[in-house]
């Protein structure tokens, strides 16, 4: 069993902190998901795990066993380097048997589990090929072969797929997904791409300048977010966010308006707000629908743009400031023209200033 | 337009090519000079020198100077004397720089920058500077041989070879070729459950191909050549090595031909070393394809 747990992880290089006391509980066989900005310290995270970073103070535990001191091949994890991390001098088949030779196993085992992992992840016949001959999803799948031969209980991936083209990258995402199904196995994935992370967790880390913003399944965080940065993090096109004046407070119940606003009342999920403060409403472009009449904001359409499964319109508040759209289907829109939009009050975030 | 531009392309491939030629004609007529001056008798090689005859093959040409020089002096020992000298020292010297510099570029430790910059200190002190004193210690080093243990280390090959297998150049070529190995090959290695040892045996060595040639070329280059060291650590003929056997070409009766044959023979081994390791180095650039 290798559930992993972090206990108040620090991380300082000199006097420059970059991990600020990190908490997390992950189960054996959970996929999760490690995001933020870049530069928000995922990797040194990850790399804390893997054991390539020294920890300089709190507790990690691996199997319920604490790991600080032990080196990276003791900790019985596998990682995925963003730069694939193959080895130029060796053949495909060499590679992915790398740690099984280090383990010194016989050649009838490394053939066999060879087989097994190039099987999975359908690359038999890059077996003897060399890596400067392979393209970089072929890479990428070298790489979590060289990972999997060794049926480790952890595995690590840091941005495996930010390297590939667009289209490479779904499918690479969809067998990864896959991978996990199949395999059982922990999984900690490292990425900066809210897509990655909302598709393949099954637990998401919201990351920023080394602190824990928020962690819980995708959907949870979707709907829930703990905080203006996760509200803003998750979702796509980004949700928006106007500036509103707290009108009444009604235990969660909260009344806002602006000035382009018209008074709403909001259940919000955070505490803090007192009547006559201030205060953000979040709108997720997707939750927002045009009306002939009636609606509770006006703008004028500054841009549109249509992607089929939705349109996307990019509209000037009468107050000068932006607010995106996601419309249903291939809704035509003239630039110029005004829209007037309604939206689900209790799908609506607000978040104290 | 395009056919100037042909014009000009091939015009310019001329020049460069010229210009080549000339640079490799300067470099190869010392060597030219030496072979077939060893050719000559010493009376002609004198008569030959002031016109283009010194670069031809032509007149009386044996190569008796050859079996004068072996009467003379035992060249035969002096090059294996020196080819051994150099190999081992060489071998040993990329295998232990090699080491130290994989424990400098990818193991932390205390005090390790520190080691680091004096070891590269001892760069700038010249080996004439350390002679004597090296000299005094080697003389009152212990040695267990077959006759038990021995004071002294004059008058033997490890005199000429343990002094020269730890040297800071070396470690430095090594130091910057690593730093410039792409990190996260090691982290790999390292995760997947190499040790140290197997990280540098598996994975840095075989991606070394293009240092452990230069670092090779530099070593052999300083260790054949060496002549002052040898003279103060041998008295014996027996474990000369060839520039110290040079002098036996400089006596009295002072024959030219058989310097020039002596010469010949021991640039031989140099150069096949040289043209070995050139191809070396570039096929080792070739199939690792580290760099670049
Ligand atoms: N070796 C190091 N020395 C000093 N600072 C570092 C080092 N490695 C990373 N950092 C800093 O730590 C922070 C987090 O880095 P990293 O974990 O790579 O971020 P991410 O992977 O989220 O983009 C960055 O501000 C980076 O500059
Ligand atoms: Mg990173």
């Amino acid at each position: 069993m290798a559930g992993i747990t972090l206990k108040g992880l620090q991380k300082s290089y000199g006097t420059a902190q970059v991990i600020k006391g990190v908490d997390i509980e992950i189960e054996d066989g959970e996929f999760v998901v490690f995001v933020g900005p870049s530069g928000c310290g995922k990797s040194t995270l990850l790399r804390m795990i893997a054991g390539l970073e020294d920890i300089t103070a709190g507790d990690l535990s691996i199997g319920g066993r604490v790991v600080n001191d032990l080196s990276p091949k003791d900790r019985g994890v596998a990682m995925v380097f963003q730069s694939y991390a193959i080895f130029p001098h060796m053949s495909v088949r060499e590679n992915v048997a790398f740690g099984l030779t280090i383990a010194g196993a016989s050649k009838a085992e490394k053939a066999e589990k060879v087989a097994e992992a190039a099987r999975i992840l359908q690359m038999e016949h890059l077996l003897d090929r060399r890596p400067s001959q392979l393209s970089g999803g072929q890479r990428q799948r070298v790489a979590i072969g060289r990972a999997i031969v060794r049926n480790p209980q952890v595995f690590l991936f840091d941005e495996p797929l930010s390297n590939l083209d667009a289209a490479l990258r779904m499918d690479m995402r969809l067998e990864i997904g896959k991978l996990h199904q199949q395999l059982g196995a922990t999984m900690i994935y490292v990425t900066h791409d809210q897509v990655e992370a909302m598709t393949l967790a099954d637990k998401i880390v919201v990351l920023k300048d080394g602190m824990v913003q928020q962690i819980g399944a995708p959907m949870e965080l979707y709907h829930n977010p703990a905080n203006l940065f996760v509200a803003g993090f998750l979702g796509s096109p980004a949700m928006n966010f106007l500036d509103v004046d707290v009108v009444a407070v009604n235990g969660s119940k909260v009344l806002v308006q602006n000035a382009v606003l018209k008074p709403v009342e909001i259940t919000a999920k955070v505490g803090g707000f007192t009547q006559g403060g201030k205060a953000k409403l979040g709108l997720r472009p997707q939750y927002l629908s045009p009306v002939e009449s009636g609606g509770m904001l006006y703008g004028r359409i500054a841009l549109t743009e249509r992607l089929g499964s939705e349109t996307v319109v990019d509209l000037t508040l009468n107050d000068g400031n932006r607010l995106i759209a996601a419309l249903a289907r291939d809704a035509v829109f003239p630039i110029g023209a005004d829209l007037g939009l309604t939206f689900d009050a209790t799908q609506a975030h607000i978040f104290p200033l | 337009m395009a056919q100037i531009s042909q014009d000009n392309r091939g015009l310019r491939l001329v020049v460069r090519y010229a210009v080549l030629c000339l640079i490799a004609a300067i470099f190869s007529f010392p060597l030219i000079f030496m072979i077939v001056s060893s050719l000559k008798p010493s009376s002609q090689l004198l008569a030959d020198a002031h016109s283009f005859r010194a670069l031809l093959p032509v007149g009386d040409i044996s190569l008796q100077n050859y079996f004068d020089a072996f009467k003379r002096a035992p060249v035969a020992l002096f090059i294996f004397n020196s080819v051994l000298v150099t190999g081992v020292t060489v071998v040993a010297s990329l295998a232990l720089c090699s080491a130290a510099a994989f424990a400098f570029t990818f193991v932390m430790w205390k005090g390790r920058d520190l080691a680091l910059t004096v070891i590269l200190a001892t760069l700038i002190v010249p080996f004439e500077t350390i002679a004597i004193p090296l000299l005094l210690e080697a003389s009152k080093l212990p040695w267990i041989g077959a006759g038990g243990i021995t004071w002294g280390w004059l008058n033997s090959y490890r005199v000429q070879i343990v002094p020269f297998i730890a040297d800071g150049l070396t470690i430095y070529l090594f130091v910057q070729y690593f730093k410039d190995l792409p990190g996260e090959l090691i982290e790999a290695a390292r995760v997947e459950g190499a040790s140290w040892f197997a990280i540098y045996r598996r994975v840095v060595m075989p991606l070394s191909g293009p240092v452990l040639a230069t670092a090779a070329i530099l070593k052999f280059l300083v260790m054949y050549n060496q002549y002052l060291w040898p003279i103060m650590v041998t008295q014996e003929e027996q474990y000369r090595p060839v520039m110290v056997g040079l002098q036996y070409f400089f006596q009295l009766n002072r024959a030219w031909g058989e310097i020039m044959a002596y010469l010949s023979l021991i640039t031989v081994p140099v150069l096949a070393f040289y043209l070995y390791l050139q191809k070396a180095f570039i096929a080792s650039i070739a199939s690792t394809g580290v760099k670049g």
